[in-house]
């Protein structure tokens, strides 16, 4: 796997490119880049977005006055949000079963389950992570902390990830390795092909 | 002794280990040993009384008997043998190696190893399977560690340990690793509760282990490279299956180790290993029997240039495959290199695998062997017509819905049943979701198929009728049991009326599990069955009207069973109260879906009652409240 050697000039060029490249596809990535130019109050990356839903396959059943222990309040009202049929248990197909195939279906109708591998530099293995559950790079990133036991990092929308042990870093659809939280997020989603948490001393 | 204790299982039924998940033969209750009657006289037995003083001839009829007793394999045999005198309980507990425990709260520990001193295989079987669809509350119970911490210093020789539906923690595994030197097989199916750490301690401390399968259970990836752990040099290993584990492997690891097994015929790798990776491990261990491939797709970035790659040769020179599953994120442009070896398949699992239509007739055509198969329905009817022409020796069909909703269209209907019952006449268990199904097609395969073992139908629209004429499925569900004879598994679903009971009351003699959803229409449904089936052994119900009147029917039949499930019914906790009253040898558990409710008197969720030796369990949640 070749890298290329990280070089700001490099990069400033290659995310100007894409800053053209994203300009032009605006309007089909919709309203992403008003968010990030819009001023806020709140803190970068807060605001109101969605929950991330439960698995499909997850309901509350309809006969029973009760639901099951193990279901959060929260998730109990987003899944009745999300289908009023469907019951605990039933069709009774094991829960592994399901969620194996659920991602094939997700791909077949909208055309996304965005799977990365994702890497870190002194781990013999990978991890894989489906970017389309993530609305965003704060979600992202603590995710990766949690996967890989990483401390916490600070993101801000102007100087992206700052960590000082370790740097996301992702490869783009040129081939070009990237930082992540550098693009738009929705161009980011499109372009990664790969993600490899980089440690601090080889930048 | 009465014919009353019969009934009342004073004494446990242990039966040797089962490899198949359903029971050959129903577990009886032993009751306790009758006054021995004068012992059978033979003719060596003359002689040596003749020859040796009276007590000297009692120890050489059981030594006899101890030699004879070793042929004895299967459960029921022994126990009746030892219910024929003392001298042949003391003997038959000194002989019986392999131990069966369908319920693993129906005895304790400590009263097995009392009784059966000289084990070396012990199956256990814990949660009831409604709890694998979340119908169980979390933590229920169920767990390995005093099963391992007893039998750790009763059988120090322990080879084989089976486990379905258990709770198990790391330091169970290490226990194990450590008490039992000759180790061989673990096999753990729908397990759950421990890492890779614990699979670690197995691989490094069981020198003689032969078998390492975890199917459909969860490991709990704790950053330990287990696949590392297993000693340097030649390994005993023959079956090494992890196809459902949620791990990142070692790639390099477990090639080694695959090629340090020279006695490795089944093989089922995880869907990390790619097909790239696949087809170097095929290269090294050409005599697999059973492989599962694992992703059968994406090739890693670092594997040598596709074309390299002689996919179809690798397959091919494996000449013994005989059962192949796995293909978790299939490329189907891979699926021709199988196709040379479909001829020889007995058994072929595609039902982790989305592929369409044409692609599935591609390969199906040339599995003209075929016995078992299991698929999902995106092959749709047209595929099923396909397994139906080339098949005819199909044994087994399981066909899985790759969309498990309800009020969706589905792939396949009675269209593919009809097929399959008209083209797979051998046919002896079946698994079957659809979203519409007819009468005639249920009833056509209770006529074209009349070995038919197993039959489970799961129409997944709940309370849905024939979809062609509106009627219920009675009538369907009706010809099974009175056309199949040798019927023991049955699921029914769909709009179903007390009928559908009355039939299987009056003709399902030999059902021994039955699993009822969303059926019936008043407590005289489950008196059919309660009051017909007389071999019942397993009964699952959900979400159906039957109430304390139905439950108490079957008072008469409940120390034959293992275990009866009623969730979401209309039971009350008095009427089970009163099942616990007249039944002191039941274990009657009732379960709360919500956590610090008070029960009120009038709905119970749960109702999961077993017959026990060893009174209520100690070790049961809050949500469990036990009678």
């Amino acid at each position: 796997m070749v890298m290329r050697p990280w070089d700001p000039t490099t990069m400033i060029s290659c995310y100007a490119r894409k800053q053209n490249h994203s300009r032009l596809s605006m309007a089909f990535q919709g309203d992403l880049n008003l968010e990030a130019t819009e001023l806020r109050l709140g803190l970068p990356g807060t605001g109101d977005h969605e929950r991330r839903t439960p698995p499909v396959g997850v309901g509350v059943t309809k006969n029973n006055k009760r639901g099951l222990p193990e279901l959060e309040d929260g998730h109990r009202e987003e899944s009745t949000r999300t289908t009023k049929t469907q019951v605990v248990g039933w069709p009774p197909v094991r829960s592994y079963r399901k969620n194996c195939l659920q991602p094939k279906k997700t791909e077949s109708e909208s055309g996304g389950g965005v799977y990365v591998k994702v890497s870190m530099d002194g781990v013999p293995y990978l991890r894989k992570i489906d970017l389309k559950l993530y609305k965003e790079y704060p979600q992202l990133l603590k995710d990766l902390e949690e996967m890989f036991k990483l401390k916490g990092g600070e993101y801000s929308e102007r100087e992206g990830y700052n960590r000082s042990e370790f740097m996301p870093a992702y490869e783009d659809k040129d081939g070009d390795w990237m930082l992540v939280g550098d693009v738009p997020w929705n161009m980011f989603v499109t372009s990664c092909k790969r993600l490899r948490i980089m440690k601090g001393s080889e930048l | 002794m009465s014919e009353n204790n019969r009934h009342h299982p004073q004494q446990n039924h242990f039966c040797p280990a089962e490899t198949m998940s359903e029971d050959e033969d129903p577990c009886r209750p032993s009751p306790p040993p009758p006054p021995p009657p004068p012992e059978p006289v033979s003719k060596k037995t003359r002689n040596c009384a003749a020859v040796h003083p009276s007590p000297h001839s009692d120890r050489v009829l059981e030594i006899v008997l101890e030699h004879v007793l070793q042929f004895l394999t299967v459960r029921r045999d022994r126990n009746a043998a030892s219910l024929v005198c003392k001298s042949w309980y003391r003997t038959e507990a000194l002989t019986r190696s392999d131990v069966f425990i369908g319920n693993c709260y129906s005895v304790s520990p400590a009263r097995v190893t009392t009784r059966f001193p000289r084990v070396r295989s012990v199956v256990i079987k814990g949660r009831p399977r409604f709890a694998d669809f979340n119908l169980m509350p979390q933590n229920w119970g169920a767990h390995f560690g005093p099963w391992v911490a007893t039998m750790g210093k009763a059988y120090p020789l322990l080879e084989r340990v089976y486990l379905k539906r258990m709770s198990l923690t790391d330091r169970d595994l290490c226990l194990l690793a450590d008490s039992f030197t000759k180790f061989k097989d673990l096999v753990l199916v729908c397990c759950e509760g421990f890492g890779t750490s614990g699979l670690a301690a197995v691989a490094s401390k069981c020198r003689q282990l032969r078998v390492l399968d975890l199917s459909d259970t969860e490991v709990l990836y704790d950053g330990v490279d287990w696949i590392s752990c297993f000693p340097e040099g030649e390994t005993c290993l023959e079956s090494l299956i992890f196809d459902c584990v949620e791990c990142p492997i070692n790639f390099e690891a477990l090639e080694s180790l695959v090629v340090r097994s020279p006695a490795l015929k089944k093989l089922r790798l995880n869907r990390e290993v790619s097909i790239g990776q696949l087809y170097r491990l095929v290269v090294r261990a050409p005599s697999l029997t059973h492989l599962g491939t694992g992703a059968f797709g994406h090739p890693e970035p670092q594997d040598p240039n596709d074309q390299e790659m002689d996919y179809g040769s690798a397959f091919s020179a494996c000449k013994s495959l005989v059962c192949l599953s796995g293909f978790r994120e299939v490329m189907p442009e891979y699926l021709p290199a199988i196709h040379s070896i479909c001829t020889n398949l007995m058994s072929l699992n595609l039902s982790y695998a989305n592929i369409g239509v044409e692609q599935f007739k591609l390969l199906i055509q040339h599995c003209c062997r075929l016995q078992v198969l299991w698929v999902l329905d995106s092959v749709c009817d047209e595929g099923l017509q396909a397994v139906a022409a080339t098949c005819r020796d199909l044994r087994e069909l399981r066909v899985f819905p790759l969309n498990a909703q309800e009020d969706v269209e589905g792939p396949v209907s009675e269209v593919g049943l009809q097929a399959i019952s008209e083209g797979c006449p051998k046919l002896e268990s079946i698994l079957y979701f659809c979203q519409r199904m007819t009468n005639a097609a249920v009833v056509a395969m209770s006529n074209n198929c009349p070995d038919l073992v197993v039959f489970r139908l799961c129409i997944m629209g709940r309370h849905q009728p024939d979809h062609i004429t509106g009627a219920p499925m009675d009538e369907g569900f009706g010809a099974i049991v009175m056309n199949c004879k040798k019927l023991t598994r049955l699921a029914i679903s769909g709009l179903l009326t007390d009928r559908a009971f009355a039939y299987i009351g009056r003709y399902g003699k030999l059902v021994r599990t039955l699993s009822v959803a969303f059926a019936g229409d008043s407590d005289t449904g489950l008196k059919y069955v309660l009051e017909g089936c007389p071999k019942l052994q397993k009964l699952e119900i959900r979400d159906s009207p039957f109430g304390d009147a139905a439950l108490l029917s079957g008072l008469h039949h409940y120390y034959n069973m293992r275990f009866l499930w009623m969730s979401t019914c209309q039971l009350s906790q008095r009427g089970c109260e009163e099942v616990a009253r007249a039944l002191p040898r039941l274990a009657v558990e009732l379960l709360s879906y919500e956590e610090n409710e008070e029960m009120d008197n009038e709905t119970v969720d749960v109702l999961y009652m077993y017959r026990s030796l060893q009174g209520p369990r100690d070790d049961a949640p809050q949500f469990v409240r036990i009678l």
